[in-house]
């Protein structure tokens, strides 16, 4: 399949300064038993590619399914048509760059294949775990759903490039709604934050066999808990949330993307400035966040980005300083900055752009113990389940499914709908304790979305639970 | 293209085994895209997509696959009938669905737009380069031809083929204050798009003064249409479906079992009859022209899949799977658009809002931004851009009992989204007075 496409894609590739073809094999399987009946099976079987041509300082893509030669030809003839339209009309100059001839493989370490369990074993583990989250006749909705992913992207340049990528991914999840008259309160699995790149082995790492009874518990304890108090206290932020805290506040911000002004129409633009890189305090000193596509587990972990650029880690802050941004070759030439291998695209019909792809907070030093023993008066909040941010990703304000009061230094009473609100520039600068390795975990979600053409995309997060001081905390009605 | 996927249907008949039934639909568009920043190309491109979803359904059981296809039988059959012997497959391995519901009788249909796009869409690229020319412009034009079909072993067959362009776009004046637009439609009339232009520019003089801070507390507001769009379209999410009603889920809850009701002057309908969406589900169901869903405030009736429909043993009104509105209509009232301004005194001018989502999903509590262009009104006029402010308040308090009036005019807002495929939902609403507005932040 490879050699013919490949012979296809050089049989009409154009002479042109720079054209390149992404191949694009997706196939994923999703189960789910709801209130312990297994809902519509379905499978997706996605294959296509897309046809970048650079020429004359001009860029045109054009993605197809339809992968005949005859298909790649149009799909050259339009992205060329495009490239020779923008030559003059274009944001930058694209094809006055050098351009990389990438060789190299990537692919994602599997231990228990998917394949290699039946169908209908897997349909029984789904079918034990909605059964123990029935615990409770308060229960009125539950489900516990796994959804596979077998991802496979070949890139080939017209000069000989060639990068070859497997993916296998996995979004395991679990949920209890509990209800008692016009209250209802839901408990999930971290979201569908225990996402990872690997086989059916996450569901043990993840520790999916035996959440279903406490997620259960926890919705109906949250039934019967009082709102979460209002004032400005200290916050504890459990990785599920704070994987969402730094996705939403430090990950969008250094899109340099956004920072160039290409998401304005949509996805908005960025309070940081270029001149703010190598000077600009982000944190507290205890502030350290790398771009990480290395993590093998981790959910966006790759090889080379979707333009061919070899990935690698790298701080974006350390010690609280803003070192660098989230922007692939393009807006690294555009924009002077040094960014990182992170232009992606969400398949083969749209074309790659600066996406957030694993960006981390590293772990520090502080027990779990230690930062509740820390706090006199606070909240210590798991679990997303509300976000909002303004357009330049300063003014944010996020809900969780769990809270529980911290008080003279000990977890105390259950609350439920916790809410917090800050504001990027100065929040971070509140941290001020972070967690040890004992407390970070590898998380990630399957939909950040960004882009026009819209485009949605995995990220992965991993970061130990934190401290803030002097945050704005309140609860529901 | 409807040859070619009612082709692929009788081939799929034919394939059949024994009382194994089938569905399917089909989601394809040619589209152009062009993405501009600062008035210049960013990415320009053509995609061309065509997908087809199966159920192979035996009995009680089935199972579903989604396939891409190259848009050529002679590729595509082989494909398809792959599909089919991989579900025949998985069958003995399902148990029977309780829940399982399609169409039986069948209802053929046909919709066939007519393509008046502009045979070279370089001419309109250039067009809007031109008129952008000096100013920061940014946003996205996307059009070409969306086809959607269903077809089932039945013999029930539907098809439905639209033309339509949306240019999304927005201009700046500096920093995070822009003036927000579309233009979207079937035929692009450069003196319509030039007017377009022409009023989004003079606005950008406002934006020009300098902007006004407000401090935290409650405020008088107008919500224009786009703005009220959003606050519905959240509302859309989990708010009209009957499972949502079921399992006690959905944020309106109080409305259902407390009795509850918004201002009489609300009343909310999915109107497919004059939407741009498809009149057909993916069970094959065909979509009734209107369906109330909220009436002089009170709720009045969910949206019911059929999955919903079997499950809860009531009859399907021919939701979608995910019972979310597609052509969502509010009434209008009767404010003249032209007289908001004196109406709103003194306040906030909120045209657009942004990254809206539930502070406490049961109180129907919604938090968002303002964006793009707000503005601070004194007098019944404008004084100034207004900088972004964080709203927090209830929907019961915002089209309950805050609710001055809703607007005389109503705006057709076509979804500009794009994931996966270009949208087919739209809204048509008016703007909304408002008493008074919580912001937080």
């Amino acid at each position: 399949m490879h050699e013919r496409l490949i012979a296809r894609f050089h049989a009409v590739a154009p002479a042109v300064d720079f054209c390149s073809l992404r191949f694009v094999h997706q196939r994923s399987e999703y189960l789910c038993v709801r209130q312990n009946i297994l809902q519509p099976v379905s499978i997706t079987d996605d294959v296509g590619a897309m046809v970048t041509v650079m020429d004359q300082g001009g860029m045109g893509y054009a993605g197809t399914s339809d992968l005949t030669e005859a298909g790649l030809r149009r799909a050259v003839e339009r992205a060329l048509a495009w490239a020779r339209y923008g030559a003059d009309r274009s944001v930058t100059p694209f094809s006055q760059r050098t351009f990389p001839c990438p060789q190299g493989a990537y692919s994602s370490a599997v231990q228990i294949p998917w394949a290699s369990i039946p169908l209908s074993e897997k349909i029984a583990l789904l079918r034990t775990a909605a059964e123990r989250l029935k615990s409770d006749e308060r229960i009125v909705d539950w489900e516990a759903s796994l959804w596979h992913t077998e991802s496979e992207v070949l890139y080939v340049t017209a000069d000989g490039g060639r990068v070859h990528q497997c993916f296998s991914y996995l979004v395991p999840m679990l949920s209890a709604t509990a209800n008692a008259g016009v209250e209802t309160q839901t408990r999930t699995f971290a979201g569908r934050g225990y996402c990872r790149q690997g086989g059916l082995e996450i569901l043990d790492h993840t520790g999916f066999h035996e959440a279903a009874p406490r997620i259960a518990s926890e919705a109906v304890q949250l039934l019967l808990a009082p709102n979460c108090p209002s004032g400005r206290m200290d916050v504890l932020l459990a990785p599920d949330q704070m994987i969402l805290q730094l996705h939403e506040s430090i990950g969008h911000p250094l899109e340099l993307d956004r920072i160039l002004g290409d998401e304005r129409n949509y996805a908005g633009t960025s309070f940081v400035t270029p001149e703010m890189f190598g000077t600009y305090r982000y944190g507290s000193e205890l502030l350290n966040v790398t771009f990480d596509p290395t993590r093998p587990e981790e959910f966006a972990s790759y090889g080379f980005d979707d333009e061919g650029q070899p990935a690698c880690r790298e701080y974006l802050i350390r010690n609280g300083i803003l070192l660098r941004g989230l922007g692939g070759a393009v807006s690294q030439v555009r924009s002077g900055l040094p960014g990182v291998a992170n232009a992606r695209a969400s398949s083969w019909n749209r074309p790659p752009i600066d996406r957030i792809a694993n960006l981390n907070l590293e772990p520090g030093e502080s027990s779990f113990t230690e930062m509740i023993t820390a706090v006199d008066r606070g909240v210590y909040m798991q679990t997303n389940v509300s976000w909002s941010i303004d357009d330049s990703r300063n003014k944010f304000q996020f809900g969780c499914e769990w809270g529980q009061l911290i008080e003279q230094g000990k977890l105390t009473t259950v609350v439920k709908n916790p809410n917090y609100r800050g504001v990027s520039a100065t929040f971070w600068r509140n941290l001020k304790m972070v967690g040890d390795r004992q407390t970070f975990e590898v998380l990630g979600s399957p939909y950040c979305g960004k882009g026009e053409p819209n485009q949605v995309i995995r990220v992965g997060h991993a970061a130990p639970a934190c401290l803030f001081a002097d945050v704005e905390v309140f609860g529901g009605e | 293209m409807q040859e070619y996927f009612y082709q692929l249907a009788d081939e799929l008949t034919a394939l059949l085994h024994g009382a194994e039934v089938y569905t399917c639909t089909f989601a394809g568009e040619d589209t152009e895209f062009v993405r501009f920043n600062h008035n210049a190309i960013r990415q320009a491109g053509t995609v061309t997509q065509r997908f087809l979803s199966l159920t192979l359904i035996d009995g009680l059981r089935h199972a579903s696959g989604t396939l891409s296809l190259a848009g050529a039988l002679e590729v595509d059959r082989s494909r398809v009938a792959t599909l089919l012997t991989t579900l025949r497959a998985q069958l003995p391995h399902l148990p029977d669905d309780p829940h399982l519901l399609y169409a039986t009788e069948v209802h053929t249909s046909e919709y066939m737009g007519e393509n008046r796009l502009p045979e070279d869409s370089t001419a309109v690229i250039t067009a809007i380069q031109e008129a952008g020319r000096g100013l920061d412009l940014v946003g996205l034009y996307a059009a070409g031809g969306m086809y959607r079909g269903f077809a089932n072993s039945l013999g029930q067959r539907n098809w439905f083929a639209s033309y339509s362009y949306n240019f999304d776009w927005s201009l700046y004046h500096q920093g995070d204050k822009a003036v927000k637009n579309s233009y979207a439609g079937f035929v692009w009339d450069p003196h319509e798009f030039a007017r377009k232009m022409e009023t989004a520019s003079a606005q950008l003089a406002v934006l020009a003064r300098p902007p006004q801070t407000i401090t935290p507390g409650r405020y008088r507001v107008y919500l224009a249409p786009a703005a009220l769009a959003e606050i519905l379209g959240l509302l859309s999410w989990g708010g009209f479906g009957l499972k949502d009603h079921r399992t006690k889920q959905t944020p309106l809850l109080k409305m259902v079992e407390e009795g509850i009701c918004l201002h009489p002057a609300v009343t909310i309908s999915e109107n497919t009859r004059d939407g741009v969406a498809p009149n057909f589900q993916e069970e094959g169901f065909s979509k009734p022209d209107q369906v109330i869903l909220i009436a002089a405030g009170a709720f009045r009736e969910c949206l019911v899949s059929p999955r919903s429909a079997k499950e809860y043993g009531v009859a399907t009104n021919g939701a979608s799977r995910d019972e979310a509105p597609e052509s969502l209509d509010m009434r209008a009232g009767d404010i003249p658009a032209a007289d908001i301004l004196r109406h709103l005194d003194k306040g906030v001018y909120i045209n657009n809002v942004w990254y809206l989502n539930y502070s406490d999903r049961m109180a129907c509590r919604i938090t968002g931004m303002t964006r793009f262009a707000t503005f601070w009104v004194e007098g019944g006029v404008i004084q100034a851009p207004l900088n972004v402010m964080r709203f927090d308040d209830t929907l019961y308090r915002m089209l309950g009992e805050n609710l001055v009036g809703l607007t005389y005019e109503r705006e057709f807002l076509l979804d500009p989204s794009t994931y996966g495929a270009r949208s087919t939902s739209s809204s048509r609403v008016p703007g909304a007075l408002v008493a008074d507005l919580l912001f937080t932040l």
